[in-house]
């Protein structure tokens, strides 16, 4: 391949988007032509809608897009998570089956990984595919799955081995959600939201041919989709638009976009609300409260090095540095901050704590910030697991002894669905 | 704002690092605490004269190598990390008050020296318990004779010249605060090292009995730059603590690899994994803040006084827990005079409270972000 220069690019993109953009195209439509041109994910193989493209041109691809106000393909919420593990792992026939529709946004997908009795230990999955002979049956219970309701597809991992020590019993399957096996059911949180589901598999179907890399690598093809989860969460690129564009196709993106959001309104909630502290101090009068002023102090220097802490190890990444163990830290220090602003929100609010919704400060805000702090230090990885990646991978202490070893069947467990 | 060291940075710290390996071992800082002097004479003319360590952000103008503070923080991170004994921040405090108070020819008189290390300064500011800002100068200036009391004073047994903060009185009889140049052997000054918990810096208690002294950049009140000086002062502090946090928890984690019970590692403990991953996010966080405040004092960034703060209370708070759980997790060895921790954790708990403890900040921290 020859080295391609970046303005080069920059002018036949340009051009490919003044002859093909329509505003009042339907979204189906223009994200197929981006599907078939290749500047839908210009990083992807030539082969699979992509123009094996090097990461470095991604802003420019950015800027172009961005210059027009054009439309991307679906890259929200799980989508691009299944698209990228099954072009790493899939074959041929799953990626002609799903890449092109994960692209134009017509299927939605979820991640079927974690289970009510393995959360932090992902790979003590008990979910079940047993094979018939002519398909894989499913039985079994995932948990905390986003988007579940409205998912076409969902990504399964799934025990096919119970002989065999724990991470090495477990397949990767691509699972069609509409059908009578599948039972989906939302999960009430304790702020009363309800942004995950509980999926529930009662002798459920998967073809063979939807059974992704070879039975028994189901884990590291699972790490593949987190390894990806992972890294957009870190360098999500969202392309700027203008607010208010008019035309069909912005009309459509913006259902779609309000769908895929919807899960995630109260998490500015869940993170503390940082940005409100000063202001309701203010209007209490609690900023006269030297003991109030102190636990303000104490959010701000634990929000303010927190930032500095994530710019730092972006710098460093940007700079092609090593990175240092700032990159580990930004997960423990949310959970730090959000846990002393909904300390400083309580002392602020005082007794006006215990009210909710319209009786409530802010309408309900500061009650949902007191009721939905708590899954900071939770979701994504608990604080104590993450103090073992730090301590393990970072600082290289010593493992613990292991209790999970040797074959699963003898392995301690939650209750669950027997064994055969 | 810069976010990482850039090269000539990253060679500063490298350099420093090989000297104070070489010349501040634990050995060396024993055997430097337990002196009345406190410093090694040799080893202070080679950092100064050789490395021009003392010149660092002095401008080219006055003999200085014309740097930052952001470079002087560097060093300040190192020398805490090997708890180097020698006077580098007070000499480096005594420059930053001259170079915000001082008129160009004074500044061309007293900086030369302060770069190349031939004289040691230093600045005394503070005198009743507790207190850290300008309310608290009670020492007089009258016709430049200093009478009055300075306590917690960096390195004045051997300084050279004091850079004293006074409260004098102008025309109008209205109150002024004023820097004041007196020489360390100025007569009716008496010069008395205090016992300290931390015998690796030392500190002083300077009476002043009608000593002479001279009034620096003018008779206009300075308070403004009492404060900015504090700030920096603050600033370098903070450095210089997350450097000696950073050396505790890189020694907790070696201890917990190496010391057995139970027929294991005590590392592979989630008690003890969990609390060094804490640990590391607090030198983390506090390096974070120390870093920022020192780059924007390079900058004069106005943001600056609130950073001061944020920075020398993430600091403080983040060293003496360091230290404490270090102790913790050396377990009975750790209390003992031969392990190493305690001059450390002495370190911290003397640099808790200096320049302002962390509550005195926070509380700093919160009024000046409201106006």
């Amino acid at each position: 391949m020859q080295p391609l220069d970046g303005e080069k690019l920059r002018n036949e993109l340009r051009l490919w988007l003044e002859s093909n953009w329509d505003p009042n195209a339907s979204l189906i439509e223009w994200r197929s032509k981006l599907a078939e041109s290749g500047w839908g994910m210009p990083t992807w193989p030539s082969q699979w809608f992509g123009k094996d493209l090097s990461l470095v041109f991604n802003p420019i691809v950015d800027e172009e897009f961005a210059r027009i106000n054009a439309v991307t393909v679906a890259r929200s919420g799980i989508r691009l998570l299944a698209a990228a593990t099954i072009l790493e792992h899939g074959n041929d026939s799953q990626k002609s089956r799903y890449l092109r529709r994960i692209l134009t946004g017509e299927d939605t997908w979820c991640q079927l990984f974690s289970e009510p009795g393995s959360g932090s230990d992902l790979a003590g999955a008990i979910t079940r595919a047993d094979f018939d002979g002519s398909q894989w049956i499913i039985n079994g219970q995932k948990v905390w799955t986003t988007s579940a309701h409205h998912a076409d597809y969902g990504l399964l991992l799934a025990r096919t081995d119970w002989e065999a020590p724990k991470h090495d019993g477990l397949s990767y399957f691509v699972i069609d959600m509409h059908q009578t096996g599948v039972n989906v059911h939302p999960l009430k949180q304790m702020n009363g939201h309800a942004s995950f589901n509980q999926v529930f598999f009662t002798d459920a179907v998967v073809a063979p041919e939807d059974q992704v890399d070879r039975i028994g690598n189901g884990w590291k093809v699972a790490m593949t989709t987190l390894m990806h989860e992972r890294r957009s969460a870190d360098t999500l690129r969202s392309v700027h638009r203008d607010r208010d564009l008019e035309g069909r196709i912005y009309d459509e993106e913006r259902d779609e976009t309000a769908t895929v959001m919807e899960p995630y309104k109260w998490y500015p909630q869940r993170a503390g609300r940082v940005d409100l502290v000063f202001e309701r101090a203010i209007e209490t009068g609690k900023i006269d409260d030297p003991v109030v002023r102190q636990a303000i102090a104490e959010l701000m220097i634990k929000a303010r090095t927190a930032e500095w802490t994530a710019r730092r190890a972006r710098a460093a990444q940007q700079q092609g540095r090593p990175q240092g163990p700032e990159g580990s830290l930004g997960k423990l220090a949310a959970s730090h901050v959000a846990r002393q602003a909904s300390k400083v929100h309580t002392m602020i609010s005082g007794s006006d704590s215990m009210l909710g919704d319209e009786d409530g400060p802010l309408a309900g805000l500061i009650a949902e910030i007191l009721i939905s702090v708590p899954a900071t230090s939770i979701a994504g990885g608990t604080d104590e697991i993450q103090r073992n990646i730090i301590a393990e991978r970072v600082l290289g202490m010593p493992k613990e002894p292991r209790m999970d070893t040797g074959p699963f069947r003898d392995v301690m467990k939650n209750p669950g669905p027997a064994a055969p | 704002m810069q976010f990482t060291f850039n090269e000539e940075q990253d060679q500063l710290r490298a350099t420093a690092q090989k000297f104070l390996a070489d010349k501040s071992p634990t050995v060396e800082v024993r055997r430097l605490m337990e002196t009345h002097q406190g410093y090694d004479p040799i080893v202070w003319a080679q950092l100064s004269s050789e490395l021009g360590f003392t010149a660092t952000h002095i401008p080219e103008t006055y003999g200085g190598l014309g740097l930052s503070y952001a470079e002087l923080g560097i060093l300040f991170e190192e020398m805490g990390r090997t708890l180097l004994c020698a006077p580098f921040l007070a000499t480096a405090l005594g420059a930053t008050a001259i170079m915000n108070v001082a008129t160009e020819s004074e500044k061309s008189e007293l900086l030369p020296d302060i770069a190349t290390g031939t004289r040691i300064a230093t600045l005394a500011v503070f005198e009743s318990f507790g207190k850290w800002d300008t309310d608290s100068i009670e020492l007089t200036a009258k016709n430049n004779r200093l009478n009055g009391t300075k306590r917690y004073v960096l390195d004045g047994h051997i300084a050279n010249f004091i850079i004293v903060v006074a409260r004098t009185t102008n025309r109008n009889g209205a109150d002024n605060i004023g820097f004041f140049l007196v020489d360390g052997d100025a007569p009716g000054l008496k010069r008395r090292v205090v016992k300290t918990i931390d015998s690796t810096r030392k500190l002083t208690q300077l009476e002043f009995v009608d000593v002479a002294a001279r009034r620096l950049g003018g008779n206009a009140d300075q308070s403004a730059k009492l404060a900015e000086t504090l700030d920096l002062a603050a600033i370098g502090l903070a450095n210089e603590m997350v450097g000696g946090a950073q050396h505790l928890v890189d020694e907790t984690v070696k201890y917990a690899a190496e010391r057995i019970q139970f027929g294991r590692a005590i590392g592979s403990f989630q008690a003890i994994k969990h609390k060094c991953a804490d640990m590391l996010l607090d030198v983390e966080m506090a390096k974070s803040a120390a870093y920022y405040a020192a780059t924007a004092a390079a900058s004069s960034d106005p943001e600056l006084p609130v950073l001061a703060n944020l920075a020398k209370a993430a600091a403080s708070e983040a060293y003496m827990r360091i230290a404490a759980e270090c102790i913790q997790i050396h377990g009975g060895i750790g209390f003992t005079w031969d392990n190493d921790t305690h001059l450390w954790f002495k370190r911290a708990k003397s640099s808790e409270v200096f320049f302002g403890d962390p509550s005195y900040h926070k509380e700093q921290l919160v009024t000046r972000w409201q106006h």
